[in-house]
């Protein structure tokens, strides 16, 4: 059936579910959330939840899948059959496919792959469930995993999507305002480094929008990367009496 | 599973590589274009006899065939009044030592789900004048992009060769009987496809610590990032897509996109002169290749 658009901006501002135009869902993260894993993440951003796991520094499963100078990143990014309104096939689609190498390549130059020749660093991140921003989360969790593994990074990835919803930018947006939104633009970045590690538009923007949609991602991961440092000194900080 | 490439194919020596980039922080590139150029672009509508658009676009060495079929399907369930848009993508083992047979791979993914993104998203084709019984038929766009050679920046060149193709395509004469059953004559045509607003791709890549418009194969092995940016004919940001495994500074994003924007209309108003009247390229085409002094390349295609 054709779905009719619902009002998802009321005129003061405020959004579908109370939230403010610039106001990130209830976050929670968590590492060390798996014991066979080298390191391990939890992640939720309101109804949005994911693992993420990782192993290695290891002999890959293939020998020839190496490269001499450095270690190589594998990354899969998948989505649980109960994750979504109708269950998914849990075989890879397209888009995991693709968001799985855009999720690679956003990991790619924060990692030190350069310390571990012959070997290969994996990713590895289930959506439990998905409600909108599962990128952006499944990119916080494998961040925090590697952390928690110990691999040498240049800085963390901290990831949140800016969209355009009833001709308003709002940040983090969820499921209901991608399906109803006029846009959707998924931002990370290492942002010590100052680093635009993923960027991806769904939708279109003029090019004043763009430059308030940057700035308001740029907004988003700050406090997405005051909370992943937040998390992992919670972990391992040590208090010396 | 995403893998960081191991091919040799993607490995570039490094003395190349040096000469690419001190090149290029001189403002020139090894094929005697500026930073900001393309390479020259050839267009050639209705190539093929039995698809209902098409399109060879060369860019440099690059070259891509773009069919398109339009044929009976049914509407999702949640547009029911409105066509179909299906964009697939074959990097076919002609067109580089490095493309094996097989299912697409993520770089083939990527390229026909940006593609799709920026037709989609744009509005490039008005699917609600597709539908034919609103929530039982509709015509189904079918757009396969077929790379024959590659020789760098295959996401421009397709979607040079998509639109192209797109604005020659004829919708086929159909009628629907009482009982709601459609008869498809592929002989003769009801009227073009509604193309309504243009839009096209320009990738930038980042060597070094400058910006290059549509790199080269050798380029790509030593760009570490690319910006690709979906272009309307209005001016505004259709999609955007950071690919490889580099990264762009937010300063060096905005430069990216304004200079694609830039590029982006010199590409439409290309690509507008070539493809000027869709109704005189070739009436009743079907059976009757309109190639104009072009032999297909030699491949199985």
């Amino acid at each position: 059936m054709k779905r009719e658009k619902p009002k998802l901006v009321s005129e003061d501002g405020v959004r579908h579910d109370g939230r403010r135009l610039d106001e990130l869902r209830p976050v929670k993260m968590e590492v060390g959330v798996l014991s066979n894993a080298s390191g391990s993440a939890y992640v939720e951003f309101g109804k949005t939840r994911v693992i993420a796991a990782v192993y290695g520094p290891r002999e890959p499963p293939q020998r020839y899948m190496v490269l001499p100078h450095r270690a190589v990143l594998r990354c899969r990014y998948h989505m649980a059959p109960f994750s979504t309104d109708e269950r998914k096939n849990p075989a890879p689609s397209r888009r995991e496919i693709e968001i799985s190498k855009v999720i690679r390549e956003a990991l790619e130059p924060v990692v030190m792959s350069e310390a571990f020749p012959r070997t290969s660093i994996d990713v590895f991140i289930e959506v439990i469930s998905a409600d909108g921003g599962t990128r952006t989360a499944a990119l916080n969790a494998a961040s925090l995993a590697l952390a928690d593994a110990g691999v040498p990074m240049r800085d963390l990835v901290a990831a949140v999507a800016v969209g355009k919803v009833d001709g308003y930018l709002v940040l983090d947006i969820d499921q209901v305002e991608d399906n109803y939104g006029e846009a959707d633009m998924p931002v990370a970045m290492a942002p010590s480094l100052n680093m635009v590690t993923l960027l991806q538009l769904n939708g279109v923007l003029s090019p004043q929008e763009f430059s308030q949609a940057l700035n308001l991602a740029l907004k988003g991961v700050n406090e997405v990367y005051k909370l992943q440092k937040e998390t992992l000194r919670n972990k391992y900080l040590v208090r010396v009496e | 599973m995403s893998v960081t490439p191991t091919s040799p194919d993607s490995i570039i020596p490094r003395l190349k590589a040096e000469t690419l980039s001190s090149l290029t922080k001189k403002g020139v590139r090894a094929d005697g274009r500026g930073l900001e150029d393309f390479r020259e672009v050839k267009i050639i509508t209705n190539y093929l006899p039995k698809a209902d658009g098409s399109a060879l676009v060369k860019l440099g060495d690059t070259q891509v065939l773009v069919g398109v079929k339009i044929e009976l399907g049914s509407p999702y369930p949640d547009t029911p009044e409105e066509g179909v848009l299906v964009v697939s993508a074959e990097f076919v083992p002609t067109a580089s030592p490095a493309f094996e047979p097989g299912p697409p791979d993520e770089n083939a993914i990527e390229l026909a789900r940006v593609i799709d993104r920026v037709l989609r998203e744009y509005g490039v084709i008005d699917t609600s004048k597709l539908a034919i019984i609103p929530g039982r038929k509709a015509w189904v766009v079918w757009i396969d992009i077929y790379v024959l050679d590659h020789g760098g920046n295959l996401i421009d060149a397709s979607a040079i060769a998509t639109l192209a193709a797109l604005l020659t395509t004829r919708i086929p004469k159909y009628t629907v009987s009482e009982n709601e059953l459609i008869q498809v004559d592929k002989s003769s045509f009801s009227g073009p496809l509604p193309v309504v607003r243009k839009a096209v791709t320009v990738t930038i890549g980042k060597l070094g610590d400058s910006l290059i418009v549509d790199p080269t194969i050798e380029e790509e092995k030593v760009v570490s990032s690319k910006l690709i940016v979906g272009v309307g004919e209005d001016g505004s940001i259709a999609g955007l897509q950071k690919s490889g495994d580099g990264y762009l500074t937010l300063q060096e994003v905005e430069k990216a996109i304004q200079l694609a924007l830039k590029k982006g209309g010199e590409l439409l108003a290309k690509i507008a002169e070539s493809v000027k009247s869709p109704e005189a390229t070739s009436a009743g085409s079907a059976g009757t290749p309109s190639v104009e002094g072009e032999k297909p390349p030699e491949s199985n295609a």
